[in-house]
């Protein structure tokens, strides 16, 4: 090859190396910045890997709250929250709602009667192009403080040894209130009866600029009657589905949206605390359930309930869930819609 | 007028090297931003959107100054192996700019997610949703991001090397400002010509 114009005293083997460095430096930083030289670093692949029960993922399904049923109808604001935030989901009127009840399970086909957690995710879309996405729980509190807490509590779940979860429990108490109520015993025999709690703490702003830290809850109209898990599995694998149809088949049902202030100093950091009960709390509208339809064929099925989806009006705080849970939902979303043909709609099924 | 003809025009230097550092940016933002729970996740993906979208509207007005006013010849020296390599990065450079945030866009479509690119301003959808188009745009995205990561690095070791061992005044004509007085390479590339 030719070298025209090299300067005298400059050596190509000089020049050379310092190609290589500068090439070797950019791809090292590159390395680094993806995690490829950092193994302790908690990745959203390692929190979504972790969620895997012992037999596998369930593939072409969400890697947790795997098992679910799809609802729409609307969500009727009050105009209450209008005070308080100035998205156009709080303003008087009607709009259209989609959701998922689903079990805080990894597995597709878990018994409904063998799950604790019960969730639901939930859209409401309003006219001026915005969505609210918001994925509750049954649960008052969260098990744990952080993200990394929550990896650990799901690698000692999964660990062989049997004081796993004895050692994570003492290097972790917050996880004593999570555990009191896992352990109650106070189970209803409907999805309707269940309180969801965002348990995450959001910040909202109404039209004047002025912020308040909130959660928030969807609370059930229908009486919630206690019923064991043992009763409950008498009515089959898929009871709290099968009801959950009918009951809606007879009518809607319907849930009061409850938004819960913050006071100054209020853990908001941290959804594994409760909030004092006094805090103030405004009702900003009903959640009316017109219809269910089963996942495979409805419309939740693709939604990725990511809490981190919301209107202007709403952001998100200081609690570190919000974003882990959203990296985390989009791994599970980017496996399962490439996993789809693992997981067949009935429609294809039907007709051979 | 010999002296412009050497290099690109200083709208072209002034869009290749805003464009450098954004798009280098956009690569570690994505790479960095999928490898963590942390709350800079979401900061890092508020970003990367309507930077794609920068980097997508750059990449167009480019596109149309590099058809308006062309660009320098390479050396008549350089071996073919070399100009073959140097044509077709290039070709693969500008899809890529202009594919990225396409695909970017397409695929939070395909996925139903609000395509947000600023707080209250969204962009509308550019595709349906479907599980299937969103799995293979997903796989396009990530891949075509390392693609591009490893083009720009052959990018930047062809650059160095115009510049440091041939110095045959390719790097030159792409220097943000003139880096020495007329050498013998320009000579020989206006000869060339």
């Amino acid at each position: 090859m030719t070298q025209p114009n090299r300067s005298p005293g400059r050596s190509v083997f000089g020049s050379l190396v310092l190609i290589a460095v500068v090439v070797g430096g950019g791809a090292a930083a590159f390395a680094y910045t993806a995690g490829w030289l950092s193994p302790n670093r908690l990745t959203p692949d390692k929190l979504v890997n972790a969620l895997a029960p012992p037999t596998g993922a369930a593939l072409g399904h969400r890697r947790n709250h795997a098992k679910g049923i799809c609802f729409t109808g609307t969500f009727e604001a009050n105009g209450a929250g209008s005070a308080l935030s100035r998205a156009e989901v709080f303003s008087r009127g009607t709009y259209p709602a989609l959701g998922r009840f689903n079990l805080g399970t990894a597995d597709a086909n878990a018994p409904d009667a063998t799950v604790r957690v019960r969730g639901m995710g939930l859209r409401v879309s309003t006219p001026d192009g915005h969505e609210w996405r918001t994925a509750m729980i049954n649960a008052p509190v969260f098990p744990v403080s952080t993200p990394q807490a929550f990896y650990a509590l799901l690698l000692a779940s999964a660990s062989k040894d049997p004081d796993a979860m004895k050692t994570f429990a003492a290097a972790h108490p917050e996880f004593a209130d999570f555990a009191a109520w896992n352990g109650n015993g106070s189970w209803t025999g409907s999805y309707a009866e269940e309180r969801y709690n965002s348990l995450d703490s959001f910040v909202v702003t109404n039209s004047a600029g002025a912020d308040k830290t909130v959660r928030w809850s969807l609370l059930p109209a229908a009486q919630p009657i206690a019923v064991s898990p043992e009763e409950l599995a008498k009515g089959g694998p898929d009871v709290l589905e099968q009801e959950i149809t009918e009951r809606v088949q007879r009518g809607p049902i319907s849930f009061s949206l409850v938004v819960t202030i913050a006071n100054p100093g209020d853990p908001t950091a941290d959804p594994s605390k409760a909030w004092p009960e006094d805090r103030r709390t405004v009702d900003v509208g009903t959640l009316v359930v017109q219809q269910i339809e089963a996942e495979p064929n409805g419309p939740c099925r693709d939604i990725n309930f990511d809490p981190t989806v919301l209107p202007p009006g709403i952001r998100t705080s200081d609690d570190p869930f919000p974003a882990a849970r959203s990296a985390a939902y989009a791994v599970s979303y980017d496996r399962r819609t490439a996993e789809a043909s693992d997981y067949p709609r009935t429609a294809a099924v039907a007709k051979p | 007028m010999i002296a412009d003809h050497k290099r690109f025009s200083a709208l072209q230097r002034l869009l290749h090297w805003l464009m450098a550092v954004c798009i280098l940016a956009m690569l570690f933002i994505g790479v960095g931003m999928v490898s963590t729970v942390m709350p800079k996740y979401l900061t890092l993906v508020s970003i990367h959107k309507p930077l794609g979208i920068a980097i997508l509207i750059l990449a167009v007005i480019r596109l149309v100054v590099r058809l308006r006013y062309g660009a320098p010849s390479l050396p008549a020296d350089l071996p073919e192996p070399m100009k073959l390599a140097a044509v077709l990065s290039h070709y693969a450079l500008y899809i890529l700019m202009i594919a990225m945030p396409l695909i970017g866009w397409a695929m939070l479509s395909a996925a139903a997610y609000p395509v947000v690119l600023f707080a209250g301003v969204n962009l509308p959808p550019i595709l349906p949703q479907s599980d299937r188009l969103h799995a293979l745009l997903w796989g396009a995205h990530v891949y075509l991001a390392f693609v591009f990561f490893a083009l720009i690095l052959m990018h930047v070791a062809a650059a160095l090397f115009h510049a440091l061992v041939r110095r045959d005044g390719v790097f030159d004509a792409m220097a943000p400002v003139p880096t020495r007085k007329v050498a013998p390479a320009d000579r020989k590339v206006a000869a060339a010509e």
